[in-house]
């Protein structure tokens, strides 16, 4: 096997690194969905705010430091402690729980039975806000996520890797960031699974899903329901952000990564799960087979842009429901 | 007392059709344009024009673009930025191409451009509707500005990679280009503007728009009681992307002067417009207006408050605006879904009882 092949490969795996990735942010978007048909604009925001909110606490930052600084004209930022890692992500889970609830009393809550578009518009809105708050509270600078992840490349894998490709070929380069994130969206993935399988707020969740007011007929609460399903996707937002910014810092561009969820969701179906894992793999392969085999070499290079969004945009004219989901029946 | 229908008796068909039944509407929309066009050239300076004018005027132009697409049509667009690119640059490339061509029809062209490829991308839409739209525009958005950036022909070849307005004028006045005068651009685009916005009243009240709103409120019902699917949903993309596409090539070359795609051009601008158009009111060219000055006078007003007044750094002017906006849209949709233009109606309504409700 000539080298270039090789190279192909790992820029497949690499591919398949990158979708899971993508899978992550998709969860929370169609946990969302399926649970109060609401498209979830908010969840990249999620996850940067779970992020930021991580980091503050972690490194003592005073929320609203610069705002209390600029008022009060005094000089604050940090509490001076540290908090350790696990603590760390119990509180941030917390706060996005109080999240969560606050979404359902000040926002959901005043929306009911208002239409799909209108909500989806509402969740915007709620990005944008996030987006300013999040900033004022822990300032707008790169920060790093310090948990004890692994960086830079396997050395293993590479070494082990090498005998393939001959001479020209030093074996596989693979984050080991990467890895450690698809093991847990692995178990990330099973745990859901089995907690909506074989839970009773699993099922109830599943109720939900299925049928709005046969569940409230049964008495499912369905304002319960949806601060447990906000808060299941702050959650997912938290590991997510967690993932993504160990991977680049966690910046404003975090947030953007539910625009290149969205493709996935297109192609995956809003209502699967495995559709979210498996779109969001065929999206992480496909963008970055085709900038390796067509965009760097005859396009200029940066088509992992728009790459996505064109395959899901081709795709949704062959089958307008994504691949795994529900079929669009409409009456009049 | 004066704001009443009773009593003002129409005797031809023509009478009855106006887009202002009430004469009280007529004389001020009168009034208005008397203003615009006789008083404020004369008071305007370069604070207010960049600040606050040229901006409204421009997204203005925008947001009854999309409202035309979303508000009355249906399809919710995320590609606004795209198409507004798609403007400035055929703008650029035909200034460019032929020096000789008058600004105006520079502009206009743009648009027509714009509307070609609104159509091609409006396309997608007679198969996929709702989200899935919404998230098919998001294609032309990231691919259009991806184009721009990399195919060095739209730039001119240009190092920067900016593209620059060439120096244009009407009748001898500059329209682009540097050392423009504040009453000429600002006249140029509010006739752009009031011949616009009377072009989409007058499509929205006829069979076209008719058909829209029918595509809007139940697609299948309108297709089984005659409206032709593919002609409404084209025509809407077309007609509302000409408008982006003006409010594109207005905004690189009479506003800004200089533009790189990506600063200007990108998601934030799409997602700009679309709140411009919720908080003014959906399906409302009124809307349209109020939704672009609420959008351009906010961030003016409260840079001037927390910086001008409070003294407060400007990255946390920022970031508070990103916040009351984000909470405002929210505030909006809880109480008012249908916008600004809602509000004024129901002042209408109160009008016309007062001042004796009972």
């Amino acid at each position: 096997m000539p080298a270039e092949f090789w190279y192909g490969v790992e820029v497949l795996l690499n591919g398949l690194m990158a979708g899971v990735m993508y899978s992550l942010v998709a969860l929370g978007f169609v946990l969302i969905f399926k649970a109060s048909g609401i498209f979830n604009y908010a969840q990249g925001v999620m996850a940067l705010f779970a992020a930021q909110t991580l980091v503050g606490i972690q490194t003592g930052q005073i929320p609203f430091a610069h705002i209390i600084n600029v008022v009060l004209g005094t000089d604050v930022h940090h509490f001076g402690w540290h908090v350790p890692a696990l603590l760390g992500l119990v509180l941030a889970l917390v706060v996005m729980i109080v999240f969560a609830i606050l979404v359902e009393k000040l926002v959901l809550k005043h929306l009911v039975n208002q239409e799909p578009i209108i909500l989806f518009m509402a969740t915007i809105g709620l990005a944008y806000f996030m987006e300013g708050f999040g900033e004022l509270m822990w300032g707008a600078d790169v920060k790093r996520i310090e948990i004890g992840l692994p960086q830079g490349g396997n050395a293993w894998v590479e070494e082990n890797t090498a005998f393939l490709g001959g001479e020209d070929f030093y074996g596989f380069y693979l984050d080991t960031l990467d890895i450690v994130a698809t093991l847990i969206a692995v178990a990330l993935v099973t745990s859901l699974v089995l907690f909506s399988q074989y839970t009773k707020t699993g099922r109830a969740l599943r109720a939900v899903a299925d049928d709005h007011q046969a569940a409230l007929s049964v008495g499912i609460s369905l304002r319960t329901i949806w601060v447990i399903v906000w808060s299941i996707a702050g959650f997912v937002a938290l590991v997510a952000g967690v993932m993504w910014g160990a991977k680049s810092g966690v910046q404003f561009s975090l947030s953007l990564i539910a625009l290149k969820a969205l493709p996935v969701l297109m192609l995956g179906g809003f209502t699967s799960i495995p559709g979210a894992i498996i779109g969001g793999l065929i999206i992480g392969v496909g963008e970055k087979m085709f900038e390796f085999l067509i965009g760097a070499p005859f396009l200029g290079g940066a088509t992992e842009n728009w790459f996505a969004y064109m395959l899901a945009l081709i795709f949704l004219i062959f089958r307008p429901q994504g691949l795994f989901g529900e079929k669009i029946i409409e009456r009049v | 007392m004066i704001y009443r229908e009773v009593g003002d008796f129409k005797t031809t068909y023509r009478a009855d059709g106006q887009t202002f039944p009430i004469w009280f509407d007529r004389i001020r929309y009168y009034v208005v344009l008397l203003i615009a066009f006789c008083v404020v050239p004369f008071i305007i300076n370069d604070y207010w024009l960049n600040a606050v004018l040229l901006p409204f005027l421009i997204y203005a132009i925008a947001a009854i673009g999309l409202n035309i697409l979303t508000g009355y049509c249906g399809q919710v667009s995320l590609g606004t930025g795209g198409f507004m690119a798609v403007g400035a640059y055929s703008c650029y490339k035909l200034m460019t191409g032929f020096p000789d061509l008058n600004i105006m029809f520079c502009v206009l062209l743009s648009g027509v451009i714009t509307a070609l490829v609104g159509m091609l991308f409006g396309l997608p839409s007679l198969r996929i509707k709702g989200f899935y739209l919404a998230v098919a525009t998001l294609a032309a958005q990231f691919f259009l500005v991806w184009l721009f950036n990399k195919v060095a022909w739209f730039y001119n070849y240009s190092a920067s990679g900016q593209i620059t307005a060439p120096e244009r004028t009407i009748f001898g006045y500059r329209i682009t280009g540097a050392e423009t005068s504040a009453p000429v651009t600002y006249l140029f685009c509010l006739v752009l503007v009031v011949i616009l916005a009377i072009v989409a009243r007058n499509l929205t009240r006829g069979h076209l728009g008719r058909s829209w709103m029918a595509i809007r409120d139940m697609d299948i019902a309108a297709e089984i009681i005659g409206v032709n699917p593919l002609k409404a949903k084209l025509t809407a993309f077309g007609i509302s992307s000409f408008y982006i596409g003006v409010a594109g090539a207005l905004l690189f070359a009479v506003y800004l002067g200089a533009v790189e795609v990506g600063e200007v051009f990108g998601i934030q601008k799409s997602f700009l417009v679309l709140f411009m158009i919720i908080i003014g009111g959906l399906g409302s060219i009124f809307g349209s207006f109020a939704g672009a000055a609420f959008m351009v006078l906010l961030p003016v007003l409260l840079k001037n408050v927390l910086v001008g007044t409070l003294g407060w750094p400007t990255d946390i002017a920022t970031h508070l605006e990103f916040a009351i906006v984000g909470a405002l849209i929210i505030v909006f949709l809880i109480l008012e879904p249908h916008g600004l233009a809602q509000l004024w109606r129901i002042i209408k309504e109160k009008l016309r009882l007062w001042p004796f409700p009972h």
